[in-house]
């Protein structure tokens, strides 16, 4: 499994994804810069970090959306690759269009840096598929624009992957920490392959940070990936 | 040279927090009729252009590229002055 981070100017977590890759799941793992361009097979997982691409001028992930390297993922994302956009990387998904809706600054105008829960609403994807159907995780989140918006024609339920919620798993809007639509934490393309989430699993993957949480989305993808190889003839 | 502005504003049906946090402002200083605030962007512009045409075309092309996000915002045109 060969994983790609990309690096725009602004990206603050583009190491904390490197380095979940890398060193804790030992994986083939490399940067790519966002003038560059990768063929459209060279990478089996496409990551999109989080972080301020561009300073967050004009929309979060307005600008970075026209970067070159972005060309090269959505020819990825058609042939099937993986996509995780992460905070930053969910909002330069749905500018460019490779997810629906968009995200808005928060519904209280402040910047939240906290653990939240989420909820797992649909387990049928390659990034969820070693978590329980409902299962609650905890994982951090730290954005001004999480506020996920999307007209209701634009967007099936099922698309709907992760839904903020309390830590029993109910799905309330006490528990919805920036007004998000449907408490929606992130959602994945009607193909599959494209996962946009505001939470951060890259930063709770060791113990020695607290929280592992975050492992399980990686496993999920590595667990897909050894099934697809064993199953699936390229 | 052409001065242009562009006004970007939330959609109606999309709640826009600093609009909203505005307005209560409003109504604590005692502006009671203020029903509702919107707050959005201009954007100034300063571009060499053939006509004022060229210029509302380029301009809009810009907005449905890249300065307005159609999904939440719409744009529009107040503005196109000939500067020295």
């Amino acid at each position: 499994m060969r994983c790609a981070v990309v690096v725009f100017p602004g990206s603050n977590c583009d190491r904390d994804a490197y380095h979940v890759l890398k060193n804790v799941f030992c994986l083939d793992s490399h940067y790519v810069f966002h003038e560059e361009s990768f063929s459209p097979d060279e990478f089996d997982l496409i990551v999109l970090p989080g972080g301020f691409s561009f300073g967050d001028y004009l929309r979060a992930g307005a600008i970075a959306r026209f970067s070159p390297v972005m060309e090269s993922v959505r020819r990825a994302a058609e042939l099937g690759k993986f996509v995780l956009g992460i905070c930053n990387g969910f909002q330069i998904l749905t500018e460019s269009g490779l997810l629906p809706g968009a995200l808005l600054r928060n519904r209280n105008l402040k910047f939240i840096c906290r653990d939240v829960y989420v909820r797992v609403t649909n387990n049928r994807t390659a990034f969820t598929c070693s978590l329980q159907l409902g299962e609650v995780l905890r994982l951090p989140i730290a954005h001004g624009e999480g506020r996920y918006f999307v007209p209701w024609d634009q967007l099936k339920v099922e698309q709907i992957v992760f839904q903020y919620c309390d830590e029993h798993g109910n799905v309330t809007d006490e528990a919805n920490p920036n007004g998000s639509i449907l408490n929606v934490a992130g959602i994945i393309n009607e193909r599959g392959n494209v996962l946009g989430m505001m939470p951060h699993p890259e930063r709770c993957c060791e113990e020695i940070l607290g929280n592992t949480d975050g492992r399980k989305i990686f496993e999920s993808l590595i667990a897909y990936f050894s099934w697809r190889k064993e199953h699936v003839a390229d | 040279m052409y001065r242009v502005r562009v006004q970007i504003l939330p959609k109606e049906g999309v709640f826009d927090p600093q609009g909203y946090t505005v307005r209560g402002a409003l109504e604590k200083l005692g502006f009671d009729g203020v029903k509702e605030v919107r707050l959005g962007k201009l954007i100034e512009i300063l571009m060499e252009a053939e006509d004022e045409s060229h210029v509302r075309s380029l301009v809009s092309a810009m907005c449905d590229r890249l300065l307005a996000n159609p999904i939440v915002e719409t744009y529009q045109l107040l503005d196109v002055e000939e500067v020295p």
